[in-house]
């Protein structure tokens, strides 16, 4: 069993590969990249929420002496409107491409409708402005119940409700319509001593990676495409560009460059598809970088939801059916994250009766994209509040109601799997056991308002494919060629996997990230699968080396590689009663040639991922604002190889968790203009607003890996929101409901404005 | 284009001449016209940090700085707070305490963190919290950076103990 194993490298914390390069500013991230002859790239967007594009005229912007190529969306290949197989997802073309650059309609504040290359990009500023478009304004509609009704403006005549529920009267705008239901619902509330019913909100959020997209594009006579970027994954990116271009892969290399921050949000391509164009029309490399508040309107944020959830439980605190109603924003095109916020919303929880209702509603705003457990903290959200009311009903501990009805090994999961080994309740005992929870709370210390939340949370984790190539060198050394983008670490994490099978130190080992021309395909960085699925590539490629210098030191030996052992990085053999070993360092140099080992895997079984998170906080009564006093996150990670970054996640995570709960959200006047784009006015919490984290690994290994990694990037973000509405909403005795609890809203919660 | 102005300045300790126009920010001209991309753009509008340099003993962002009025300062940025010595102990400390993720933040708090450690040696939890509050990072939640701060502190201040 993995937990019997001893680590010599899993489980310490050596100093990442690329740690000095960022620390000395060395580092190349995709806007440091310079050509001597490289024009500048910049987008005209639509100033309206809702726009026919009438006309595009471009005369003006033409004779501007520093421009060189203007494009609109006729300059786009046609593309079909149908659905195909991108990477790992299902996408509409017409879709993907529309969002690129707008053809009939402007469908957000912000959404592209023309571009312009120039020899600098001051007057590639300038000429976008000198473009002139006729458009005829149109009614935007920007929240989803108002989207659903009838008589509502419509986004795309051509869209159909896709629905696998009861058909009912609905407007265009709802994409999709998914439920999930099994047991007896009505009989279920009937045997309910209690019952919670509410209704949850929360805003369109954004993911907020410091670095903001970048795209930097040149294109050869020879019709070989190149384009540095920013990304979660060099090759989605080529799979986006070959779709929406009409190129052949093959014809396209993507360099992915170090990478500012994504989670979730530098996936779906923007810019990249516009400097590509760019560059094939001059036949000059074009860079491209978006300013803040083009990032803020313009690429996907997380979809602001509205939830109902109704829940029942018996008086000895069992839960005896569940109901949930999701409505996700879209944004401008289909593909919210309903679909994953409906799997994980009573997740942790087995539930015999239970009925789960998603929406998937098109409006004009962006197009929305992932954001770190897409859709699972705005279920979750909903799911520990209406749980936590219960508990306070009946006068229960939170933690003992979440050790009575949370799911364990072999229950079924709300919709549908049964759950293999998974360490939820394992998460709930440690919060249990926690010197947080045990030390009291004081209510009301100098009329201050304390409250105490407690909440858990569940997603999924994905595998998924990655490649991986090990060369040895003959000095012992080996260089781990690698698709998967590091943005927190996965070097690191990665090369110690390796490390552990090959009997070396993590220093031994020269992780590379590579374009993909130089590596096989390689997922994305993202759904907490880079750590298992790379890792799983890496330890097989480590494998095969092993095996290869197996052969080796046997031909070295004139033994048969069966004779040979291998034990803490050593070959070992008896030959005529004489003991023979060899390091792998001595193997490496008389191998007399290059080892080199390739692997693409494919893993299944990423373990699902659980967390339970403690917060104590601090109601000011006269201003309304929250202090986090103090915040414990309790996560099962499988097996943590490098702690300080697997830490490093659940910290970060609970951080995001704060801002989403408390001060982060998008704000729109009537005409849906973003009014706060700019990181003065769209609030992210900063060092001063957040105390120290203190984070619990617990690990239950995943049997679906060799040493048991479970994703760790993405649970840490479903807990907070609720564990902060829970703490806040038992500090000043009403019941929170609508993200962010903003000063202003904590005030009038509590009546006094 | 408007005519561009002669800069006569000092940077990371070289003396240094540059050309810009009267409109280009100091991280432009850091970054596009003298190479040196230690500094990051994150919001160009004073907000992030990720741009922060030294400007004589004041942290700037060089986002809101005009490049001319570099005229006659002395200028530190990222690429000159190691030496031919080695890293500097705030450096060394982000990276035993892992004080990074993604790492575009990392230059601008590094930086703070320098003019914070040079006008404070001993710094509290909550000094440090209030001086970086400037900085954003979004990956790690601070709690390591905070860390590795007051670790550096310390750090210095021993060594500074064992050169008295």
């Amino acid at each position: 069993m993995p937990e019997d194993k001893e680590f010599k490298v899993i489980g310490t914390r050596p100093i990442r590969h690329d740690g000095i390069d960022k620390v000395t500013g060395r580092a190349a991230y995709g806007a440091d990249i310079h050509f001597p002859d490289m024009l500048h790239g910049k987008v005209l967007r639509s100033p309206y929420a809702h726009a026919r594009i009438k006309s595009i005229d471009i005369s003006k912007a033409s004779s501007h002496p520093a421009v060189k190529c203007i494009i609109t969306s006729d300059d786009l290949p046609l593309v079909e409107d149908t659905i195909t197989e991108l990477g790992e997802t299902v996408i509409n073309l017409k879709y993907l491409s529309d969002n690129i650059l707008a053809s009939d309609k402007a469908l957000y504040k912000g959404h592209p409708v023309a571009a312009v290359a120039a020899t600098d990009p001051y007057a590639a500023e300038e000429a976008i402005n000198m473009i002139e478009v006729d458009y005829e304004i149109l009614e935007p509609v920007l929240d989803v119940r108002q989207a659903m009704e009838p008589d509502a403006p419509v986004l795309h005549e051509s869209l159909k409700t896709e629905s696998m529920g009861k058909g009912e009267d609905q407007s265009q705008n709802v994409a999709s319509h998914s439920q999930r239901k099994h047991g007896d619902l009505e009989a279920g509330f009937a045997a309910a001593d209690i019952i919670v019913e509410r209704d949850f909100s929360t805003a369109t959020i954004h993911q907020g990676y410091i670095e903001t997209h970048n795209a930097t594009a040149q294109y050869n006579e020879d019709g070989e495409l190149t384009v540095w970027c920013s990304t979660q994954g060099a090759f989605g990116v080529r799979d986006q560009l070959s779709k929406i271009l009409k190129m052949p892969v093959s014809k396209i290399k993507v360099v992915p460059m170090e990478i500012g921050g994504g989670f979730g949000g530098k996936v779906q391509v923007y810019i990249k598809p516009i400097a590509a164009l760019l560059a094939m029309k001059t036949r000059k490399p074009v860079k491209m970088t978006m300013t803040r508040t083009e990032v803020f309107e313009g690429t996907g944020p997380a979809p602001g939801s509205y939830i109902r959830v109704k829940l029942g439980a018996d008086k000895t605190g069992k839960i005896t059916a569940a109901e949930a109603h999701l409505i996700f924003e879209a944004g401008a095109y289909p593909g919210s994250a309903v679909g994953a916020g409906s799997l994980c919303i009573f997740a942790p929880y087995k539930i015999d009766n239970l009925q789960i209702d998603g929406y998937d509603v098109v409006l004009n705003k962006p197009k929305s994209s992932a954001y770190r457990a897409p859709g699972a903290p705005n279920a979750c959200f909903a799911s520990e509040c209406v749980i936590d009311e219960i508990c306070q009903k009946l006068d229960m501990d939170p933690i003992k109601f979440r050790l009575i009805n949370g799911a364990k090994e072999g229950d079924r999961r709300c919709d549908g799997p049964i759950y293999p080994k998974i360490g939820y309740l394992e998460t709930v005992e440690a919060a249990q056991q926690h010197g947080h929870y045990a030390e009291s709370i004081d209510k009301t210390p100098n009329g201050k308002l304390r409250g105490r939340g407690v909440a858990s949370g569940f997603w999924m984790n994905g595998g998924g494919r990655s490649s991986v190539t090990i060369n040895v060198n003959a000095d012992g050394r080996i260089n781990l060629i690698e698709g998967s983008t590091d943005i927190g670490g996965t070097r690191a994490s990665i090369a110690m996997q390796a490390a552990e099978v090959l009997g070396l130190s993590s220093e031994d080992i020269m992780p590379a990230v590579v374009d993909t021309d130089s590596v096989g395909y390689t997922g994305v960085t993202g759904g907490s699968r880079t750590t298992f699925a790379t890792g799983i590539a890496a330890i097989n490629a480590a494998e095969n080396i092993r095996a290869q210098m197996i052969g080796v030191v046997a031909n070295h030996w004139e033994l048969k590689p069966s004779d040979v052992k291998f034990k803490d990085g050593t070959f070992l053999a008896q030959k005529n009663g004489e003991e023979l070993q060899m390091t792998f360092k001595e193997v490496a140099a008389v191998a007399g040639g290059p080892l080199v080992g390739s692997v693409t895997a494919s893993p299944g079984g990423a373990g699902n991922g659980f967390a339970t998170h403690i917060v104590d906080l601090e109601v000011d009564s006269e201003t309304g604002k929250v202090d986090i006093l103090r915040y414990t996150a309790i996560q099962d990670v499988g097996r943590a190889i490098h702690p300080s970054y697997a830490e490093g996640q659940v910290e970060g995570g609970v951080a995001q968790g704060v801002g989403w709960a408390l001060s982060e959200g998008y704000l729109y006047n009537d005409e849906g203009h973003m009014t706060n784009a700019s990181f003065l006015d769209y609030r992210m919490p900063t060092s001063y607003d957040l105390p120290s984290i203190e984070t619990v690994l617990v690990e239950v290994p995943n049997p679906g890996h060799p040493y048991g990694v479970r994703g760790a990037g993405e649970v840490p973000l479903v807990p907070p929101l609720a564990a902060i509405a829970n703490a806040v909403s038992r500090a000043i005795g009403v019941r929170m409901t609508e993200l962010p609890m903003s000063p202003d809203r904590v005030l009038e919660a509590m009546g006094s404005i | 284009m408007s005519k561009k102005t002669h800069v006569q300045t000092e940077i990371n300790g070289e003396g240094i001449e540059f050309l810009c126009e009267p409109r280009q920010s100091l991280l432009e001209v850091l970054r596009d016209e003298l190479h040196l991309t230690g500094a990051k753009e994150g919001c160009n509008n004073g907000n992030c940090g990720a741009c922060t340099v030294l400007m004589g003993d004041r942290i700037v962002n060089s986002c809101i700085v005009l490049g001319v009025e570099a005229e006659g300062e002395k200028i530190e940025t990222i690429e000159g707070i190691a030496t031919s010595e080695g890293l500097h102990p705030i450096q060394q400390k982000f990276l035993e305490h892992a004080a990074l993720q993604c790492g575009i933040c990392t230059p601008g708090f590094i930086v703070s963190s320098k003019a914070l450690l040079e006008q404070n040696p001993t710094p509290s939890e909550e000094d440090v919290r209030f001086w970086l509050a400037g900085n954003l990072c979004r990956c790690t939640g601070y709690h390591k950076i905070v860390e590795a701060v007051m670790d550096a502190a310390k750090a210095l201040n021993t060594e500074v103990a064992d050169n008295a």
